[in-house]
């Protein structure tokens, strides 16, 4: 059971690696701290940082890699 | 006009000008197939086409892009003919090469033109082949930096050196004297090997204070016409947000040799179908220089159509469906200014932030001389996963002062609730000195951004 959620301000597609040919930003079960990158929202052609709106450790990512991402819909879960 | 051996064409695109696309086609009597991901399933265009075909995901690359999908819904729709519009496909030699080969219409050049005009060193080869100015610079790639160094210096500092590999602004610096050259060439040359793989750089002069300017032309495949010339000068990160045709900053003499050399380059090449050819203008020297040619529709097609009274994607898609040009040369006249400004979902007093949200209470502005090329209806929920632009308003009027009066007071009748647009930044232009005298060049919008803040932010203000 996740006791943190971060959540996408925007709208848009989550990326979970900074480009394709790189490794994703986190992984589960990594350590996470306030202000950390998570991940990539393409928004209409531009791309947004996520950062960690809390620490802790990645329990798990609810939307995969090149998804598409709603407004407020959580992208990390956190333990 | 006529529609030639085109009876069902399928759009392999979206928003705005899949809406002009479909206007056009049934203009000229012919039926509409409008493919659409999951995203926009509820889009004007896919409401307003006879038939939709879900080709997949929101994601581009799994819908628009996805050649197979578009050429399955052709199959299963009896499509013969198919329109790229702009973005996405449009531009896709090996796409082109497939429609063809699947036995429907591509509405646009062959592949090989697309191919040819694409590759940026071949287009400049065509262009001097065809005795079109181009930007002084190395003719291809150099490795040698002693002889670039030289070359440089023959053609006048400043000069840009640009990766050989690179593309949309990566790997370009810009060096004011030699010595510079001879610390950023190398430097350039590195990061273009690490980052292309392709280390191979060339080097050309920049053209400051430039204009941008462009030159509509249509062919049949045999004969070109151009619908005259556009200017473009406006723009934020290289994108534009306001065109105008004629420009105001050509004289006759220097339009006409223009507009004379953009058609000695699309007959070279032996164009068919609707492309435009991009220069910068140098007010100081009257010089002009090609940059690239689109082989293509564009966005700021419609103040071309509005000041030579023509459908120029009608025309397209008739040259598609076999049809000679309809007008020739001296037949095509212009008359008045238009002006184009581009609504986009982005908040110009949050630093141009998209913005997808929920259409509210729609008022679209209307009356003489006033075009709105859009897909907007009120409870429609903007997709994310696609560009900004959601419309384009135009004016025409007799003359430029008389056009820019008419383009306030449509953007006075404009009303887009539930979300930001991009109309605050028109109305803020409006009243800029600069603008009024037509005193701009390409890095005059983002420089006017930096000094006046506060005017974006006050019209914002005003339209929420």
């Amino acid at each position: 059971m996740a006791t943190h959620e971060i959540k996408s301000p925007i709208p848009g597609t989550f990326y979970r690696k900074p480009s394709p040919d790189q490794p994703p930003f986190k992984e589960v079960g990594d350590t996470v701290s306030k202000g950390d990158t998570v991940g990539i929202v393409e928004v209409m052609k531009t791309f947004h940082e996520i950062k960690a709106d809390a620490g802790g450790t990645i329990s798990g990512f609810p939307i995969g890699d090149n998804e598409p991402v709603m407004a407020g819909q959580p992208i990390v879960e956190l333990d | 006009m006529t529609k030639g051996n085109i009876n069902k064409l399928l759009i392999a695109n979206r928003g705005e000008i899949a809406v002009r696309i479909i206007r056009a086609a049934r203009d000229l009597g012919i039926a509409t197939v409008q493919v659409h991901s999951d995203a926009d399933t509820d889009s004007r265009a896919v409401q307003m086409a006879d038939e939709a075909v879900n080709i997949g995901p929101p994601q581009a690359a799994k819908s628009y892009l996805d050649v197979s999908a578009i050429l399955k819904a052709a199959a299963e729709t009896g499509a013969d003919a198919v329109h790229p519009g702009y973005g996405f496909l449009a531009e896709n030699a090996d796409f082109a090469d497939a429609v063809e080969a699947a036995g429907l219409v591509f509405v646009g050049p062959s592949g090989d033109t697309i191919r040819l005009m694409g590759d940026k060193a071949a287009a400049r080869a065509e262009a001097k082949k065809a005795g079109v100015p181009t930007v002084p610079g190395s003719d291809g790639v150099i490795d040698d930096m002693d002889v670039a160094a030289d070359l440089a210096a023959q053609i006048g500092f400043p000069v840009m050196i640009k990766a050989a590999a690179g593309g949309g602004g990566r790997g370009i610096r810009i060096a004011r004297d030699t010595a510079e050259f001879r610390s950023l060439a190398p430097q350039a040359s590195s990061e273009a090997s690490a980052a292309f793989g392709d280390g191979g750089i060339y080097i050309e002069k920049v053209i400051e204070r430039a204009r941008h300017i462009e030159v509509q032309v249509l062919g049949d495949g045999k004969n070109v016409v151009h619908f005259f010339d556009r200017e473009c000068s406006l723009q934020r990160r290289r994108q534009k947000v306001w065109e105008e045709a004629p420009s105001a900053a050509l004289s006759d003499e220097v339009r006409d040799e223009l507009c004379r050399s953009a058609v000695a380059l699309a007959t070279a090449v032996n164009y068919r179908g609707a492309g435009t050819i991009e220069y910068l203008y140098d007010d100081k020297s009257g010089d002009f220089y090609f940059i690239e040619m689109n082989t293509r529709i564009q966005v700021e097609h419609p103040v071309s159509e509005m000041i030579c009274g023509t459908d120029l994607v009608a025309q397209m898609i008739a040259i598609a469906g076999g049809a000679a040009l309809q007008s020739t040369q001296d037949q095509i006249r212009r008359s008045g200014h238009a002006i184009e400004v581009r609504l986009n979902a982005e908040d110009p007093a949050n630093n141009f932030m998209p913005f997808p949200g929920v259409v509210g209470e729609l008022l679209t502005p209307d009356g003489p001389g006033v075009r709105f090329d859009h897909m907007l209806y009120p409870g429609y929920a903007i997709p994310p996963f696609y560009d900004s632009l959601l419309g384009k308003l135009i004016v025409w009027a007799d003359d430029r002062e008389a056009a820019l009066r008419r383009l306030k007071r449509a953007l006075g009748e404009l009303r887009i609730e539930g979300l930001p647009t991009t109309a605050p930044l028109f109305e803020a232009l409006l009243e800029s000195d600069d603008l009024r005298c037509n005193e701009v060049h390409t890095r005059w919008l983002e420089t006017w951004l930096e000094e006046n803040p506060e005017l974006i932010a006050q019209q914002g203000g005003k339209a929420l």
